[in-house]
């Protein structure tokens, strides 16, 4: 049979050379440099590897890991969203309202919170999509009104969550430890791993998925072939203003208060911690897997960095190194 | 009987410029109707409006004699129109079939899943109608070009359209793959399929066209069989005036200074052992198929990729070549084969990307622009190449193909380069802006001028040149001198694999 074609090789080989890609060659890096972190680490000072200061970096990671993986979504459309620090405070300060200010029943609380986090994303969605206003200004207006409104809200005070004794026990607590008594893992780091592995199947099988890497990848392409884009733009900031409000739950909990004041600073470590794990700032690739790996990366750094007594002020020098250094590494992969 | 397809009075027009101006257009059943007009006549924007990207102002749309509203792609698809079009609108870091199926992946369990195994089948399903070997997981930036376009046609094609619109189909194909194509658009005749056929390439459409309608500045100027028009009648309609015809015989120009000497240069597996002269007022055609790395030739003598190994003389002097401003330094220019994104900056205006190469010129206190001799070197040059612009002040971006083409042209010519590589030159540009580059190549060698033509048009080449060598895989396989040689010698030459290689090679 005459075909038109270069030689192409079999698909055997691209299935190898799938296994080795630079996607998951960028990930096994990012991997095996937490691991050597860890090590470095557990040599530097026998308190790392302690259940308590383990345990402290999963409570850490959670947030962190649950606002990053939101923020994957966004980048990987190409886009970005700069509000979810604030975000954040925000559906924690809702959470506060509904179940301390007026006393409505616990469920009422959780839903509320994820509520407005969906509602704020959809309307940085929709500023975006819509109203075509580049996401970097779009999202850094809604941070600040999202900061201006929480303390509005609280009365610049934090709320506290003592009418609601079951608040704390959505991080704090461990349903993995009381049915299996040897693994006190908190609740915090396992809705973190459901929240990664749901997003993680949204992302890969299904069609919000692919169109969330379609839109980074080629948004025209996918105009001109009959999605409608903008509709699923702003469901994909929804899905992340969701997301936002999970984590602003878990903060809470951790807390056992929603303060205003906090929450700004932490979509960079979001954004910081979605490079690190591999996904391009400019869009069309990424893996929730990667976005975890940074996200541990971020949290393994910080803890053992002030474990080895690091002042504060280092540490960041120390992150934003690592950042820069995590971006010019993905762009020599590109280059290849 | 009833068109298939009959656009009446249809206008359309952007701000600033009235697109499409009352044309007409009918398209039967089982034909294959070219459509033909220099670059910005609107036949692009006559089918993006059929195609729904681009709604009327005005004018009437019959599909099946039932007038229709064409909001949006998805309801042109909806009427069983499908677009291929000139650019390539592919997701890059997808797959193939996530490409072909975006929109309407097949879902699996619960209906919220998408069922990827049955994408990938559906996909091979398509290619195996179309002899098409490639594998649906690829990735399409694993692609060649050629590839990629093939993956389009697939693409459009997968809809079961009546109406297949091609806007430059062949643009990146080799002749096999154009065979290909030729026979899917037989078959598709055949089932009573309606195509629309946008090309520049003139001999394609003899063969493969049976009607040919011309536009000319947005208008509808006629309709002709295209069998039994000669190609100088569409061209004249095309238009409206005489065309630069060099049939004169071209001088050699042995007896001409070496101006430049390239040796031994090499780039891993894309550049082998490569040497070459060119000659004062000459013009060297570099021939060969696409992938056989002229421009990578003509990017490492330029400097703007680091080579292996490699010697570079000029006018006799041996310089050290590592970057683009050496190699101005050194007067040697470059017209690259993607001008959009290479060779001018879009958004400015006309005015600043003719002084672009050569802004030392018009500084004052070495730091401050000198606004008034800019504008009078950007107007004089306008003048000088026929530059088609309502100002000097225009966006680039908004100019048609030929003159953004001369715009670059003028760039160079500003910064007095002796030695002058054109890549590509005329691709995408229409006949009458062709022939306009043509005269200006010409004087620019009569100028004393060396001029390196990169081209993969053999008739543009054989017309062209002094001198033509032939590359293929990395090599030079062969050179020859203009006159007397034939299309089929350089074919010969441009296929003549490693594998293949006579001792005729230099």
């Amino acid at each position: 049979m005459q075909t038109s074609q270069i030689a192409e090789s079999g698909a055997l080989q691209r299935i190898r050379g799938s296994l080795f890609s630079p996607s998951t060659r960028q990930k096994l890096l990012a991997f095996a440099s937490l691991m050597g972190l860890m090590i470095f680490f557990s040599f530097a000072s026998p308190s790392f590897l302690q259940t308590d200061n383990i345990v402290g970096i999963l409570q850490a990671t959670a947030v962190n890991g649950v606002l990053a993986i939101g923020s994957t979504f966004v980048i990987i459309t190409g886009g970005i969203d700069l509000s979810v620090g604030t975000l954040m405070t925000f559906c924690a300060v809702m959470a506060g309202v509904f179940l301390t200010y007026w006393g409505l029943p616990f469920p009422v609380g959780i839903a509320a919170a994820i509520f407005f986090g969906a509602l704020s994303g959809f309307i940085s969605g929709g500023l975006i999509a819509k109203l075509k206003i580049p996401p970097f200004i779009a999202t850094l207006g809604m941070m600040l009104v999202l900061k201006g409104l929480s303390l509005v809200i609280s009365g610049t005070k934090p709320i506290y969550f003592n009418d609601t004794p079951q608040f704390p026990s959505i991080s704090q607590d461990s349903l993995i430890g009381y049915l299996l008594p040897n693994l006190p893992i908190p609740n915090a780091v396992l809705i973190l791993f459901v929240v990664a592995i749901v997003s993680s199947l949204i992302l890969n099988k299904t069609v919000l998925g692919s169109y969330t890497f379609g839109l980074g990848s080629n948004e025209e392409a996918v105009r001109l072939s009959g999605v409608n884009v903008d509709r699923w733009k702003i469901i994909i900031y929804s899905l992340n203003g969701a997301i936002c409000g999970i984590a602003g739950l878990l903060i809470a909990s951790r807390l056992n208060s929603a303060q205003p004041a906090l929450g700004q600073g932490y979509e960079l470590d979001a954004i910081a911690a979605v490079v690190i794990g591999g996904t391009s700032l400019s869009g069309g690739a990424g893996t929730i897997l990667g976005t975890i790996i940074g996200a541990f990366i971020m949290s393994v750094l910080t803890n053992g960095l002030r474990i080895l007594s690091v002042a504060q002020e280092w540490q960041t020098v120390v992150t934003g190194v690592i950042i820069i250094l995590a971006v010019y590494a993905d762009m020599l992969r590109k280059r290849k | 009987m009833v068109p298939l397809v009959s656009i009446q009075n249809l206008s359309k027009s952007f701000p600033g410029v009235r697109a499409l101006d009352n044309c007409r257009f009918e398209l039967m059943a089982g034909e294959v109707h070219a459509l033909m007009g220099e670059n910005g006549a609107g036949k692009s924007t006559l089918m993006k409006v059929l195609a729904g990207v681009y709604q009327k102002d005005s004018g009437e749309i019959r599909i099946d004699g039932q007038a229709v509203d064409i909001p949006s792609p998805r309801a042109a698809r909806d009427l069983g129109i499908g677009i291929i079009h000139q650019e390539l609108y592919l997701m890059n870091h997808r797959s193939v079939a996530q490409n072909i199926f975006v929109g309407r992946e097949p879902r699996g369990r619960l209906g919220l899943f998408i069922d990827a195994q049955k994408m990938d089948q559906e996909t091979q399903r398509i290619f195996d109608r179309l002899h098409l070997n490639l594998d649906p997981r690829t990735l399409v930036a694993e692609l060649t070009v050629a590839k990629q376009q093939m993956v389009e046609i697939a693409k459009a094609l997968s809809f079961d359209s009546r109406v297949l619109i091609m806007d430059e189909p062949t643009a990146a194909l080799n002749n096999a793959e154009i065979e290909d194509l030729f026979r899917i658009i037989r078959q598709l005749k055949g089932h009573g399929v309606g195509i629309v056929y946008i090309s520049h390439k003139m001999d394609e459409l003899k063969r493969i066209a049976d009607r040919v309608t011309v536009m000319r500045d947005g208008r509808y100027i006629d309709t002709v069989p295209a069998a039994t028009t000669s190609m100088e009648a569409i061209i004249a309609m095309m238009v409206g005036r005489p065309l630069f015809e060099s049939d004169r015989a071209v001088a050699p120009a042995t007896d001409h200074q070496v101006v430049l000497e390239v040796r031994n240069l090499n780039r891993g597996r894309v550049i082998k052992d490569v040497n070459f002269v060119v000659r004062k007022g000459e013009i060297l055609s570099f021939a060969g198929l696409m992938g056989a790395g002229r421009t990578e030739v003509a990017r490492a003598v330029f400097g703007a990729d680091k080579v292996d190994s490699g010697e570079i003389r000029v006018r006799n002097q041996e310089v050290s070549i590592r970057t683009p401003s050496d190699a101005v330094a050194n007067g040697i220019g470059y017209l690259s084969e993607d001008r959009k994104h290479f060779g001018l900056a879009v958004s400015m205006d006309v005015e600043s990307n003719i002084v672009l190469a050569s802004m030392r010129r018009f500084l004052s206190l070495g730091f401050f622009l000198r606004r008034p001799i800019i504008r009078d070197t950007a107007m004089s040059l306008v003048k000088r190449l026929g530059i088609k612009t309502p100002s000097i002040a225009q966006k680039v971006a908004l100019l048609s193909g030929g003159n953004q083409q001369k715009i670059v042209i003028a760039k160079w010519l500003v910064r007095d380069c002796e030695i002058l590589f054109f890549d590509e030159p005329t691709r995408g540009i229409d006949v009458g802006a062709k022939s306009e580059i043509y005269k200006l190549l010409n004087a620019l060698a009569e100028q004393g001028r060396a001029i390196v033509m990169i081209s993969s048009e053999l008739p543009e080449v054989l017309r062209l040149s002094h001198r033509i060598l032939v590359m293929c895989e990395g090599r030079i396989t062969g050179e020859l001198p203009a006159a007397g040689a034939t299309q089929e010698q350089i074919m010969q030459l441009a296929t003549q694999r490693e594998s293949m290689v006579s001792d005729t090679l230099h």
